[in-house]
């Protein structure tokens, strides 16, 4: 659990976080041109198509960069310093903004394999995606 | 069509920046600063019929028509730019765009942010900066359902400073950067605030291992690399070819203009290499038929010391991977060999909100008309100022010269 600024969702968005209450992490797929855009929308930037469909993800993605913040962004991180941000490459292509959890802050690296590990929110029933290292024997 | 030669800057103004601001509201800042502006150019108001103004926390819409009462205009262009820190820049060739066009003869280009002390007990705050409410509750203002306040803002990624640390370690990994080549921009910044009176921080000297002694606020970034929030304005007067004579100053004509969107949020940044900052830059130059190589001033957009570094290899100025290099072995000040950011950037000049990215166009076109006093650069005919918005999603590059 963490105190976090509470996603204002919508209906397009809402599966993508009905997943993550699942434990799961989902993304739209175009099926007019396979492109994955991220965040959600109705319209695919890619080629136009408007059938976009909800596909499963791994989970697994890697760090592509990251900051170690001493000083807490918003209020409500003060007590998770310090914070981990990062984009993450998800294995299927999207990039997104994330945090990275479950090491220590000096161990994080570029290219780094990390995992969807779910965050409940505080005061919500919303749990939000974020990644911690790859949990694999050798 | 090109604009080389359509329009010249002819005029400017600019309140220095300074921490806070007093009671006075932005429509009366505005006002004042453009008055001054006119009074520069040798302008009077009843010739200004153009106006480009940017969006005003506190003034929720009608923002052209509203500053345009208040200032006393009636212009035939009324544009708003909404570009972040290249709005500055952006509003200078859309000016010389309506002028060429034929929809207006002398545009106002006005920026300005009030920025007053937070009372402890108040929850309110005015200016450019985010209101108190948003940083003392967890929901986001139920106004913002925008995809950042969905998809990054839970993160942290609120602000600047994680977005520009996130593309210093990125740069890091890919080309290899230190915190003393980052930190030498700043201080060679801070030597050319050392000679201008209006700079925030005019009397106080600095040295790279007082950078890198700072705090660390998001790795790599150093407090010392990271841009001081403040209040100030600026004002620039565009007017056509045919009237550049009437002026009472010298014209810094503007060359050739460039502008680049690739993204909103950090996640989805173009590659090193392929980002709007090389695309507006190149568009830049070759309108005006100018190469990077030619050009006696930058004046870069400066939010971070990460920025200048990636605009100087970005936009052309040095290859690939070497702007750290090319930073540490060039003298980057007023007199040096590569003299850059002359008014101090906004690092050591101050960042009043979206004047602080004017700041990179008053210090060309006053360096252009020769009025930058004792730090003038010595025989200069071209300058290049980059604006840019967001983490790094708006780019704006303009090239001024001394000649038509």
């Amino acid at each position: 659990m963490s105190a976090r600024p509470i996603p204002p969702t919508s209906a397009l968005t809402q599966p993508y976080w009905d997943a993550a209450g699942r434990g799961q992490m989902t993304v739209q797929r175009c099926e007019q041109c396979e492109h994955r855009p991220f965040p959600p929308r109705a319209t695919c930037p890619s080629c136009g198509g408007s059938s976009l469909s909800w596909s499963p993800v791994s989970g697994r993605a890697k760090v592509y960069s990251y900051t170690v913040a001493y000083r807490a962004p918003h209020p409500v991180f003060a007590a998770q310093l310090p914070l981990v941000v990062a984009i993450v490459e998800l294995e299927e292509g999207p990039r997104m903004v994330t945090n990275i959890v479950g090491c220590d802050p000096a161990e994080v690296e570029v290219g780094m394999a990390v995992e969807f590990t779910p965050e409940p929110i505080d005061d919500t029933d919303m749990v939000l995606p974020v990644f911690s290292p790859t949990n694999e024997s050798g | 069509m090109s604009l080389r030669g359509v329009a010249a800057a002819v005029g400017l103004a600019e309140r220095a920046p300074q921490r806070y601001t007093g009671e006075e509201t932005i429509l009366d800042l505005l006002s004042g600063v453009a008055v001054d502006a006119m009074a520069d150019a040798g302008i009077d108001r009843s010739e200004v019929d153009g106006l480009l103004v940017h969006p005003i926390g506190g003034l929720p819409g009608f923002v052209p028509a509203t500053v345009a009462e208040f200032v006393g205009l009636r212009p035939r262009f009324a544009e708003l730019v909404d570009l972040g820190g290249a709005t500055g820049a952006g509003m200078i060739w859309r000016a010389a765009a309506a002028i060429g066009a034929g929809m207006c003869t002398t545009c106002l280009c006005l920026t300005g942010t009030r920025r007053r002390r937070r009372a402890a007990s108040s929850g309110k705050s005015e200016g450019g900066r985010a209101p108190a409410a948003r940083k003392s509750h967890s929901r986001p203002p139920a106004r913002d359902r925008s995809p950042h306040a969905e998809f990054d803002a839970p993160y942290g990624m609120i602000g600047a400073n994680i977005g520009y640390a996130m593309l210093a370690t990125r740069y890091a990994f890919e080309y290899g950067l230190t915190d003393a080549q980052r930190a030498k921009v700043a201080v060679d910044q801070r030597r050319n605030a050392n000679a201008n009176p209006a700079a925030i921080f005019y009397k106080e000297p600095l040295t790279v291992d007082d950078v890198l002694a700072s705090d660390v606020i998001c790795e790599p970034l150093h407090m010392l690399e990271i841009v001081m929030p403040a209040a100030g304005a600026a004002a620039v007067i565009v007017t056509a070819a045919d009237r550049v004579a009437d002026a009472a100053q010298r014209p810094a004509w503007l060359l050739g203009a460039g502008e680049s969107v690739t993204h909103s949020s950090v996640a989805q940044a173009p590659a090193f290499g392929e980002t709007g900052i090389g695309i507006a830059a190149r568009a830049a130059f070759s309108s005006a038929g100018v190469d990077p190589s030619n050009v006696g001033l930058a004046s870069l957009y400066d939010c971070y010391t990460i920025m200048v570094l990636l605009t100087l290899e970005e936009a052309g100025f040095c290859k690939a991977g070497e702007a750290g290099a090319f930073a540490e072995s060039h003298d980057l000040t007023f007199s040096g060999d590569f003299p850059l950011n002359t008014h101090g950037g906004q690092l050591s000049f101050g960042q009043a909100g979206i004047a602080g990215g004017m700041s990179h166009v008053t210090e060309a076109i006053r360096q252009i008309q020769g009025r930058g006093g004792d730090r003038q650069v010595a025989d200069l005919e071209l300058a290049y100022a980059h604006g840019n918005g967001g983490i790094i999603a708006e780019q704006v590059g303009l090239v001024f010269g001394t000649d038509r």
